[in-house]
């Protein structure tokens, strides 16, 4: 009984820790190249660096001081990549200019289907505004890194695949934090709010 | 990572229940005891290999029925699939034996849960056009249905996709 407690103790005395690391580790301004990107440790906002659908590349130096929303997914995906990137075209035409504040990101988790060209015409369907992303599998896995977020091919019948991926939208506020995450399901009041938050957040 | 697909199919269709008295334009189509009513697609963005699909089904038969899949002219294909949140993660799988429609009950496929999916559409899909296709269906057959396009959801699904007129 004593024993199990102590152990009890034990765990959440690492949790603290560990918690307590997690927060401490969480770089303030992203674009450290020489940040070490341990394992495991979730941080989210780190350095990645990314080719646009235009051709131009966006990294955490491009990015420095705008606030951004970034978000996985790919163009095989039918259901909930589509539907956000619908759902922020909306938004953002609400928006207006307030929407000029920010960098909207979609970084494909499927850059060998997701070529340039395949990106630049899918696009072509969204606010002009939003910035489809693509790198090699070592630059998408070091973007998916960055935000601590999951990908995972999944093979079907017939040699074909679909992706797993983090679904959420993140929200980068200018000086590179984490400002949280954007559910697509939220109330669009709640959503439109987040995002004006994080225009005003950089305009003071 | 778990594959929880299963269950979440099972919470679907339970969800669904709670829903599906809500009136759709009448767009209906009937085989027997399956009734279809409103199936829909939603806007492709230009080339999109994929396209998503929606409708609410209605068996009024004393016996389960499962839709399987389906054709159409405008794509290779149609499968049915299921998207599932797990932890934050979203999954896709297709359901080879498609999604069961137990006796009296009603099932609506719809964004965020179990969809058709169109595979290779040979064109870009518009709001406001519409494109016929036919229905597996286990015990029914074959069932012929028009699908509408549109940009989203219609608002009496109620389920948070819906927007205000406010549109670009």
């Amino acid at each position: 009984m004593n024993r199990v407690r102590m152990f009890r103790y034990g765990v959440w005395a690492a949790v603290v820790v560990l918690g307590g690391f997690l927060i401490v580790s969480t770089p303030l301004s992203g674009g450290n190249p020489s940040n070490k990107t341990s394992s495991g440790t979730a941080k989210v906002g780190g350095p990645f660096s990314l080719m646009s659908h235009t051709g131009k590349r966006v990294d955490n130096q491009s990015l420095a001081g705008r606030p951004y929303l970034a978000f996985f997914g790919f163009t095989y995906c039918p259901d909930i990549c589509p539907t956000t990137l619908f759902e922020l075209t909306d938004l953002m035409a609400e928006l207006g200019p307030v929407a000029d504040a920010f960098e909207v990101l979609f970084i494909s988790v499927d850059p060998k289907r997701d070529t340039q060209q395949a990106l630049s015409r899918y696009m072509t369907s969204f606010d002009n505004r939003i910035t489809a992303l693509r790198g090699s599998a070592d630059e998408t896995n070091a973007a998916l890194k960055a935000f601590s977020a999951y990908a995972a091919k999944v093979p079907l019948e017939g040699g074909e695949y679909t992706m797993d991926h983090t679904a959420g939208v993140f929200l980068i506020r200018a000086d590179g934090g984490f400002g949280g995450m954007m559910d697509m399901h939220e109330p669009r009041e709640t959503r439109l709010e987040k995002l004006r938050r994080l225009a005003r957040i950089t305009s003071s | 990572m778990t594959f929880g697909y299963k269950p979440a199919a099972k919470l679907g269709v339970l969800w669904i229940a709670t829903l599906v008295s809500t009136a759709a334009p009448a767009h209906e189509f009937s085989a027997g005891d399956i009734k279809i009513d409103h199936p829909w697609a939603r806007v492709t963005p230009s080339r999109a290999p994929v396209a998503g699909a929606y409708l609410t089904v209605q068996n009024s038969g004393p016996k389960s029925d499962n839709l399987v899949g389906g054709s159409t002219p405008i794509a290779e294909r149609i499968e049915v699939h299921q998207m599932s949140m797990d932890g934050g993660i979203a999954r896709m799988r297709p359901l080879p034996e498609g999604v069961e429609i137990a006796p009296r009950t009603t099932v609506q496929l719809a964004p965020g849960g179990i969809h058709l999916m169109l595979i290779k559409p040979d064109r870009q899909l518009i709001e406001g056009e519409r494109f016929k296709a036919t229905l597996e269906f286990a015990r029914a057959g074959s069932v012929d249905v028009e699908f509408v396009v549109q940009r989203n959801a219609s608002i009496e699904t109620g389920n948070g996709n819906e927007h205000g007129g406010d549109m670009p």
